[in-house]
């Protein structure tokens, strides 16, 4: 494969040919902003905050790192003057149109607009004037959205239509008025949204917050338990946030299979684990009503069973039904009972129906 | 909605002229704008419940039929007024005084730019240049172009058109 | 003339471009049936044409051969038309009257707007029925496609557009033989496409619309031959939406064409397709950007795309994509007519051949005027313009519209072509020329043009959208009397930042009214900023309106029209104007006969 050598803030690097600035600089380990930018998602170079300059056959100018491609003998400048000036400029824009309520906002901590204003030293909006005053959607039990705090960036519109292939939520009206919109502008609960939540996994800002997990908690305060989701066969990585020892949301982690997407199950519906309602000890029927029981007894009373219709009804009167929040090894494990111990095939699972 | 058989047929002639108009672009690519155009020639403007079916119909995602039909100034979301007037504030109108006829005909109808008078007779708006700038200061009533306009005469053009 | 006036005695041609907006129908459909009842038929032909360019003394009719050219006509005027046709005495009371020296003049060649140009473009609108493909065939139109598709290979083509020095009229005047060059050599080679930009959205600009209304047959056959040249069998017209009489002309010079053999499958007998496709914008100043313009094209919202190949190597779905102006492509059969030698020696040495310029504002004549790149300002703004109107001082023209910049009295003598307007802040942008005189604010032209490209902007990238925004708020403080010195800092530095890092040429482009008035005129911003005053008298917030008292007679015009009731005096005693209640609306101004009211 042919090969780019380039110079950034003074250091040579050698990359692919065909690979942008950003991948060129992250290679060397130098840092550069971005907004719009996701690995997983098509470019777009929108927000502009990525921008560096570029020395090029003679030529000066600012160009956005995350699609401009590398060159052999560009110079690169990741923090020259003017590459500040229009990243402090470009902040103070964003801010001066988003609200400053990071003191309250669920997603203190984990804000791009947040570090990248702290990076610059940009203490706040550099500009006054109209600022948008839309409603917050707060209608469905998932996902918060207030599009006063949306920066446009539009990482949510490419993993709605691109990962989750539905294509919900799109760019309506123009300018000054864009805004992130599903069709006739109605809230998600009365659109197609299934709640994935996936735009809300990739929005840089918080625009799009899970609900139950930034109510409940501060960005710092939980830890983040990596763990593989229990509901379906797929297998996604996620990352249980724990605070005090109890789950507070689940966050999806860049897996290996599943990038940063999860479904609405995988990531919302983690509300079982500490539901009063759920069984802690097993329950035995006993004159009508379910009474707390021993392991013990309760897998005696179940093989007695078991071995009653088996021996009066043969082993095809029984048949095991396994569960998709069951791991690979248990599954198999039940299979392996159902026709070694039970003595019949009569095994089938959920995820098939 | 209200009823009566005259609407029903009217109704029944646009859905047919909206079918015409698809299948007149059946297989051509990039056929979204042109047939909102033509939706919005048979409906007036474009309604929500048509939108939807031409998401469904050419497997475009709604949100981006909205999106489309949003950005570009000529699509309307709302009904108009049978009669569109459309005051040139581009540069060369703007110099030679577009603003004082702007504000006659607002004065006049009662109602702001982008707005529709009640009895639907006028929708006014402003367009940044009609391409007569040699007649500045000039307006389009729906297609008729009106050149070296005085707000008094703007308001008899306007007479006119009912 | 050539041809046809063998055919008839006279011709009597009717502007039907612009001036139909001053009444032309009229007169066009009058003359054809007063000459009908006269039995003129065989003898005298009424005929439509495009645009004169002289829009101001609209609607024009001219008659040949003897070029005589009638101003400002009306129905009423057809009888006394057709009867001086018999006279061969001219209507004398519809006749241009010089304004220097006073005298009406006869012909259109003897008249300074027209003496002064060079019509290469525009030379068959305004005598050629734009409906009729005979007309355009008549003037040796489509003889250059023959001479391509018979004589000549593509890569002649584009060497020969390569030597004319041809550069983009769309505004950013890239050689457009090398752009051919790219789509021909690209590597692509299944399908291609050729488009014409024909979006024209720059207020104050409208010279595509006269050629396409008025010559559209000299565009297909331009994009007909880049089609041969680049190797593309599929050509797109995109039009503005607020051009509907030029999009039902393109569409029936399409069918002509097509008719005639002259688009379409084996055009001439060649073996050469070529199809043209009309495409309608929806409304949408931004979609004239290449990058927009074929999203839109592609059914998607008209935000540009950034580039990572060029349109020729990658553009409309995925496939190399020449894209030129209106302009650009009427360019050319001219160029391969004459060829390139010739068009080469018209001009300067880095751009050459004419360009059309839209001459508006506060000038005498105002209209479309084509002149040799390299031509002064001054020349078209006094020579062919006729100066300034109401003998006010002239102040600075505006060059390239939202994307220009203002150029002040100094600069009268640079010659006009795109570097030397780049070098004073302007830019060639399509050749919108507004006129300013000194009863223009300057900071309040800037907020005009930074309104425009605010609404205009498509809102993809951040600072554009977010800071065009800011921008504009700032400059209506400053107007409103509102402003800070550290406004002006503001100014600066958001202009250095949108036009650094927006994604597209909109953005880039955007705050060059602002520099180039505050480089130029930034004691007005001062003004307005530290003495709260607006020199040039516009910014109302900023006016004072008095009543000289020596001069008022006490007549009360005044204060009856005055709808804030904020004048107030005896009869026949000077009145007065209380500034508390004032609106400055300028309705005393313009009521008192005595000039008694006073705005500073
Ligand atoms: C915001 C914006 C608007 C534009 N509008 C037009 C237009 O209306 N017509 C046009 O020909 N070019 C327009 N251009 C320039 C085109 O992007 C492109 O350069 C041009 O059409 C190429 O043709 P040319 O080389 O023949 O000039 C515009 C550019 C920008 C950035
Ligand atoms: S909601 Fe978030 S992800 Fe979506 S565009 Fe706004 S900031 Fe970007
Ligand atoms: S510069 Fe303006 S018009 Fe161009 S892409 Fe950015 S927001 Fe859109
Ligand atoms: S990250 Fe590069 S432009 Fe947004």
């Amino acid at each position: 494969m042919s090969t780019i050598t380039l110079t950034i803030n003074g250091q040579q690097v050698t990359v692919p040919a065909g690979s942008t600035i950003l991948k060129a600089a992250e290679k060397l380990g130098v840092f550069i902003p971005t907004l719009c930018h996701h690995p997983q998602l098509t470019a777009v170079a929108s927000c502009r905050i990525c921008v560096v300059e570029v020395t090029f056959k003679g030529r000066k100018k600012l160009v956005p790192a995350c699609m401009t491609g590398a060159q052999d003998g560009m110079e690169v400048e990741t923090e020259s003057a003017a590459v500040v000036e229009s990243r402090r400029t470009i902040l103070e824009l964003l801010l001066a149109n988003h609200p400053q309520d990071c003191l309250t906002c669920g997603q203190n901590g984990d804000c791009r607009l947040q570090d990248y204003a702290f990076r610059y030293n940009v203490p706040g909006a550099g500009f006054s004037g109209e600022r948008h005053a839309y409603k917050i959607e707060d209608d469905n039990p998932f996902i918060i959205r207030d599009m006063n705090k949306c920066i446009l960036c539009g990482r949510c519109v490419r993993m709605c239509a691109e990962i989750q292939g539905d294509g919900v939520i799109d760019f309506a009206h123009r300018g000054f008025n864009t805004k992130i919109s599903t069709a006739m502008d109605l809230p998600l609960s009365k659109s197609e949204c299934v709640f994935c939540g996936n735009c809300a996994a990739v929005c840089p800002v918080g625009a799009l917050q899970e609900k139950g997990l930034r109510s409940s908690a501060r960005t710092w305060e939980v830890k983040k338990v990596k763990t593989i989701c229990p509901y379906c066969g797929t297998g996604c990585s996620i990352e249980l946030n724990v605070k005090d020892g109890r789950v507070v949301g689940v966050t999806s982690c860049d897996g290996e299979v599943n990038g940063p997407a999860l479904c609405v199950k995988g990531r919302f519906g983690y509300g079982f684990i500490h539901h009063p309602d759920r069984l802690t000890t097993p329950l035995i029927k006993k004159n009508g009503r379910f009474v707390e029981a021993s392991w013990e007894e309760t897998i005696s009373l179940v093989a007695e069973k078991l071995t009653g219709i088996k021996n009066d009804h043969g082993p095809d009167a029984l048949a095991v039904l396994s569960s998709a929040r069951c791991t690979n090894e248990e599954n198999y494990l039940l299979q392996k009972f159902t026709r070694a111990v039970l003595g019949t095939n009569n095994i089938d699972h959920c995820a098939r129906l | 909605m209200p009823t009566c058989c005259c609407q029903n047929n009217a109704v029944d002639d646009r859905q047919k002229a909206l079918q015409r108009a698809l299948s007149k672009y059946q297989n051509t690519k990039g056929a979204l704008i042109p047939l909102l155009q033509e939706a919005q020639e048979i409906y007036g403007y474009l309604p929500g419940e048509v939108m939807q079916y031409l998401s469904k119909e050419l497997k475009i995602p709604f949100s981006k039929v909205y999106g489309v039909a949003t950005f570009y100034a000529q699509f309307h979301l709302q009904p108009r007024g049978r009669n569109v007037i459309r005051v040139c504030t581009g540069t060369a109108c703007h110099v030679k005084g577009a603003g004082g006829i702007l504000q006659s005909i607002q004065e006049s109808l009662g109602i702001k730019s982008g707005e529709t008078t009640a009895d639907l007779r006028y929708t006014l708006e402003t367009v940044a240049c009609l391409g007569a700038c040699g007649l500045a200061p000039a307006m389009m009533v729906n297609n008729d172009t009106y050149g070296r306009l005085t707000p008094a005469e703007t308001l008899q053009v306007l007479k006119q058109y009912k | 003339m050539k041809n046809l006036a063998g055919k008839y005695k006279k011709i009597i041609c009717v502007c039907s471009g612009g001036c139909t907006s001053s009444g032309s129908g009229k007169v066009l459909a009058g003359l054809q049936a007063a000459a009908a009842e006269k039995g003129l038929a065989g003898k005298v032909l009424v005929r439509p044409v495009g645009c004169h360019g002289f829009c101001q003394q609209g609607p024009i009719v001219t008659v040949e051969p003897e070029k005589i050219f009638y101003t400002r006509v009306t129905e009423a005027d057809v009888p006394d038309i057709l009867e001086a046709l018999e006279t061969n005495r001219p209507v004398e009371r519809l006749l241009y009257v010089d304004p220097t020296s006073g005298k009406p003049v006869v012909t259109y060649d003897q008249i300074p707007f027209y003496s002064r140009q060079q019509k290469l473009v525009l030379e068959k609108c305004g005598c050629i029925n734009p409906e009729n493909i005979e007309d355009y065939l008549d003037q040796g139109g489509y003889k250059a496609l023959k001479k391509v598709l018979s004589t000549m290979t593509p890569q002649e083509v584009v060497d020969e557009v390569k030597n004319s020095g041809l550069r983009g009229r769309g505004g950013a005047g890239f050689p457009t033989g090398i752009k051919w060059q790219g789509a021909l050599s690209a590597k692509i080679k299944d399908k291609r496409y050729v488009i014409c930009n024909a979006d024209e959205g720059d207020p104050g600009a409208f010279m595509d619309r006269s050629v396409l209304e008025g010559d559209p047959h000299s565009v297909l056959e331009g994009m007909a031959i880049c089609g041969f040249a680049t190797g593309s069998h599929e050509g797109y017209i995109y039009v503005r939406a607020e051009y509907p009489l030029a999009i039902k002309r393109l569409k029936i010079a399409i069918a002509q064409a097509e008719e005639y053999g002259l688009l379409g499958d084996n055009i001439l007998n060649s073996g050469f397709n070529f199809h043209i496709k009309i495409k309608a914008g929806a409304g949408a100043f931004v979609c004239g950007e290449g990058t927009a313009l074929m999203a839109s094209i592609e059914g998607s919202r008209g935000m540009p795309r950034f580039k990572t190949a060029r349109s020729t190597e990658k553009g409309l779905w995925g496939k190399p994509t020449t894209l030129n102006n209106v302009e650009t492509f009427a360019n050319i059969p001219v160029i391969i007519n004459k060829g390139s030698r010739w068009y080469s020696s018209i001009g300067t040495e880095k751009s050459t051949g004419t360009k059309i310029f839209s001459l508006t504002g506060k000038v005498v004549n105002t209209g479309l005027v084509e002149v040799p790149m390299g031509v002064t300002l001054r020349r078209i703004i006094f020579d062919i313009g006729g100066g300034i109107q109401n003998n006010k001082k002239f102040k600075a023209v505006q060059a390239g519209g939202p994307s220009g910049g203002c150029i002040p009295a100094d600069y009268l003598d640079l010659p006009v072509d795109y570097d030397s307007l780049d070098e004073v802040g302007a830019m060639m942008g399509s050749g919108g020329l507004v006129v300013l005189d000194e009863t223009t604010c300057m900071v309040d032209l800037a907020r005009f043009f930074l309104k425009f490209t605010q609404q205009e902007s498509c809102g993809k990238c951040t600072p554009c959208r977010e800071g065009t925004k800011r921008m504009l708020e700032i400059l209506t403080r400053i107007c409103e009397g509102k402003g800070t010195p550290k406004d002006i800092d503001d100014l600066e530095r958001l202009s250095r930042v949108i036009s650094s890092t927006s994604l597209c040429g909109l953005g880039k482009s955007a705050p060059n009214p602002v520099l180039s008035t505050l480089k130029y005129f930034r004691s007005e911003y001062e003004a307005h900023i530290n003495d709260k005053r607006c020199p040039a008298g516009v910014c109302s917030n900023l006016l004072v309106y008095t009543i000289d008292a020596a001069k008022c007679t006490g007549c009360g015009a005044c204060a009856r029209a005055c709808p804030a009731g904020a004048i107030s005096g005896e009869k026949k005693q000077p009145h007065a104007i209380d500034a508390g209640l004032c609106i400055k609306c300028g309705s005393c101004l313009q009521k008192c006969k005595f000039g008694a009211v006073v705005k500073k």
